[in-house]
């Protein structure tokens, strides 16, 4: 906003008759505002899987939230996937800008940085973009909400039902930082679990790689009959488009994408995409009420549906505010931690995840989806990709609270 | 025989074999991208930072050629690089020939500003995550050559990528054409009193370096996801490329291209973590022991 002197000047005349009183209502009216900061990559390979839509459908749930005597306000800032301007931009929210919550967090090397910030600073960080399951283990906090999504999850469906298929030995593709690493570590388990072996790995670097072929060729040269991609975003795309140029589904070898997207398989087509199978916790086309949702935000979202990434920002921020109203503004502005506490506490639902809850360790907890990727001719309307092959169900779709090795479980 | 390179190199023989043709083909479109950064270096003296959204232009109007006008792979080959090296003379028109006086930093600045405003305004419009295009039905397929499976595809790419290299080098050092070009880089007014028109000549030169861009776009729109972003995934390896090779040298840019592609290939055998990085540790060493670069003249 431009002031020009003038102007500064006659409010200055004008300030002492009203007595401060704006500055005092601008005050107020901060102490009565919720501050949502949606933080993930709004420019980059992920920013069709979570991006600034993930604030157009945070700003949904604030809307259908309805007002209940209290402000809301959303800001959406992009961190690049770097966890240094992830940081920056996560402590200039809280210190200057007066943020409660960090929303989303795609990228868990931005997120686990993420983590540790909102835990020094006691806010909320209800995370729904990023997959590393040491959100909710090794690294978890009081503070946060891992709402969607987590490698455990996408590797016990995924990767056991692969196992099941006859796939037990396999070859990774890791994108070389902290969620291929979980990735890669959580279904490996899995497959010697289910006494299948892993021939090996290799770690592409990220970002910054357009070309598999090479990789691929070594997943190949093991003779493995699995070869899992424990990457994501374009980096999958790239993946999948190599390995049927190289011709390595037509000879026998099964191609796992352990993270796969709806906007993948669009930007895929079904030509390509068309029997490989992937583990979502939320599909537009599921129900009626997830087309509901899909109806409402659709409009304000460009060309694109909305993925789970995005749902999870719909459903964290619905379920945030309902704890807000039941703990009042001023409680939930004070204390991350008590604000996280009575999010545990309450039962969730909303129109993407049905009925739910959140466990001890901050894990948010649904049934999760195997689906398989449609043929062309069976695709009758837009964006009908995925046929469902399998529900886990809640209880058994994440990583039992006591295996996670979290500091708030009581061993 | 083939044990006995094991032995030595540590990794079976047909996998490095492998690797050494992956390598060549990535090559390819290091060699083709730097190419037409030399070109346009050498004669108009502009570094060209918007070269990667071009790239990246020349895949998309593959893809909007099939998808709005039904044209097809070998259409999208004439025709995208027409209208990619059209936009990039509207460019040059506009904005960059004003830079020709001033130091390398303001064409720098310009192209990289003009490269991330498109990059913007394609992401807006496409969204990041990109869209499919397929092979062409006659280039599908593959052999299989006892060491690994070859898509003919990729093969296609490094022949068409030779040829692209080959005719502009005889273009710019065999050819009239070629001649007055890089006379008019050494004495513009000069060659100008012979009553040739030097700024269209560069003009047209810009185009064709861009052209160029767009042709790699082309090439590589069936086998990389084509999105926004894919072009400043790699123009920076590209820029290593030609500092690698001697800013301005065209066939120091088509061999570093081929080199380094191959050198790329390799660390993703032995250390594939490094495989981004291994080009940048080449140009760092190369401009400690030869600031000019490989081919460059001091």
């Amino acid at each position: 906003m431009a002031l020009d002197r003038r102007s500064l000047l006659g409010a200055a005349a004008i300030l002492p008759a009203l007595g401060g009183l704006p500055f005092r209502s601008a005050r107020a009216q901060a102490a009565n505002t919720i501050k949502i900061g949606v933080l993930n990559d709004g420019s980059g390979m992920y920013r069709d899987i979570a991006g600034e839509t993930a604030a157009v459908c945070a700003r949904q749930a604030v809307a259908d939230f309805g007002n209940q005597g209290f402000n809301v306000e959303v800001l959406h800032a992009d961190h690049q996937n770097k966890p240094d301007v992830g940081s920056n931009i996560a402590r200039q929210w809280i210190d200057q800008s007066g943020v409660d919550v960090l929303l989303d967090v795609t990228t868990s090397s931005v997120a686990l940085a993420v983590n540790d910030i909102c835990r020094e600073k006691n806010k909320v960080h209800i995370n729904s973009g990023a997959a590393t399951s040491d959100l909710t283990g090794a690294k978890c906090s009081p503070n946060t909400v891992h709402w969607t999504y987590d490698t455990w999850m996408l590797a016990h469906s995924t990767g056991a039902a692969m196992v099941k298929a006859g796939g037990d030995s396999w070859y990774f593709i890791t994108a070389d930082y902290a969620f291929g690493h979980a990735l890669e570590r959580d279904t490996g388990n899995f497959v010697k679990e289910a006494g299948g072996r892993v021939l090996g790995a290799v770690r592409s670097p990220f970002p910054g790689t357009t070309d598999f072929s090479s990789f691929l060729v070594q997943a190949q040269a093991s003779r493995a009959k699995v070869i899992g991609f424990a990457n994501a975003g374009t980096d999958t795309i790239n993946c999948i488009k190599q390995a049927a140029e190289f011709g390595i589904t037509r000879r026998g070898t099964k191609l796992a994408a352990l993270l796969m997207f709806l906007t993948d398989v669009h930007s895929l087509g079904l030509a390509t995409a068309n029997g490989l199978v992937c583990t979502e916790t939320f599909y537009w086309d599921m129900n009626e009420a997830t087309r509901r949702f899909t109806a409402k935000v659709r409009p304000n979202m460009g060309a694109i549906y909305p993925t789970m990434t995005q749902a999870g920002c719909y459903a964290g921020t619905l379920h945030y505010l309902k704890a807000v109203k039941a703990m009042g503004v001023a409680a939930a502005k004070a204390s991350g931690v008590e604000a996280v506490n009575r999010m545990k506490a309450l039962p969730t639902s909303d129109d993407c995840f049905g009925q739910g809850s959140i466990r001890a360790d901050g894990r948010k907890i649904h049934p999760a989806y195997l689906f398989e990727v449609k043929k062309p001719e069976e695709s009758k309307h837009a964006w009908d990709y995925y046929k469902l092959l399998g529900t886990t169900p809640t209880n058994e779709a994440f990583r039992p609270l006591a295996a996670g090795g979290c500091s708030l479980i009581p061993a | 025989m083939l044990d006995a390179i094991e032995a030595i190199l540590g990794v079976p023989a047909p996998l490095l074999f492998g690797q050494l043709l992956l390598g060549l083909i990535n090559g390819a479109f290091y060699a083709m991208l730097s190419l037409g950064l030399a070109v346009i270096f050498g004669l108009l003296n502009i570094i060209n930072f918007t070269h990667g959204a071009q790239f990246m232009m020349g895949a998309f109007a593959a893809w909007m050629l099939l998808a709005w006008a039904g044209l097809g792979y070998w259409w999208a080959l004439l025709l995208s690089p027409l209208i990619v090296g059209f936009s990039g003379i509207i460019l040059e028109k506009l904005f960059i020939s004003r830079l020709y006086k001033l130091d390398h930093l303001y064409g720098l600045l310009l192209t990289l500003g003009l490269g991330l405003i498109i990059e913007g305004v394609f992401r807006n419009e496409f969204g990041s995550s990109g869209l499919p295009y397929r092979i062409p039905a006659e280039l599908s397929g593959a052999w299989d050559l006892g060491f690994m499976f070859m898509p003919i595809y990729r093969g296609w790419v490094v022949v068409a990528a030779l040829f692209f290299c080959i005719a502009t080098w005889l273009i710019i050092e065999k050819t009239r054409l070629g001649a007055y070009l890089r006379a008019a880089t050494e004495r513009a007014e000069l060659v100008q009193a012979f009553g040739i028109n030097v700024p269209r000549m560069i003009t047209l030169t810009y185009g064709a370096g861009v052209a160029l861009a767009a042709v790699a776009g082309v090439l590589a729109a069936p086998i990389y996801s084509v999105n926004p972003q894919m072009g400043s995934n790699l123009i920076i390896v590209v820029f290593a490329v030609v500092v690698i090779g001697g800013m301005g040298s065209i066939l120091g840019s088509i061999i570093t291209g081929f080199g380094l592609g191959i050198v790329e290939g390799l660390t993703k055998v032995y250390y594939p973590e490094a495989s981004a990085t291994v080009i940048f540790v080449i140009m760092a060493i190369v401009l400690l022991a030869r600031p000019a670069g490989l081919f460059g003249r001091a």
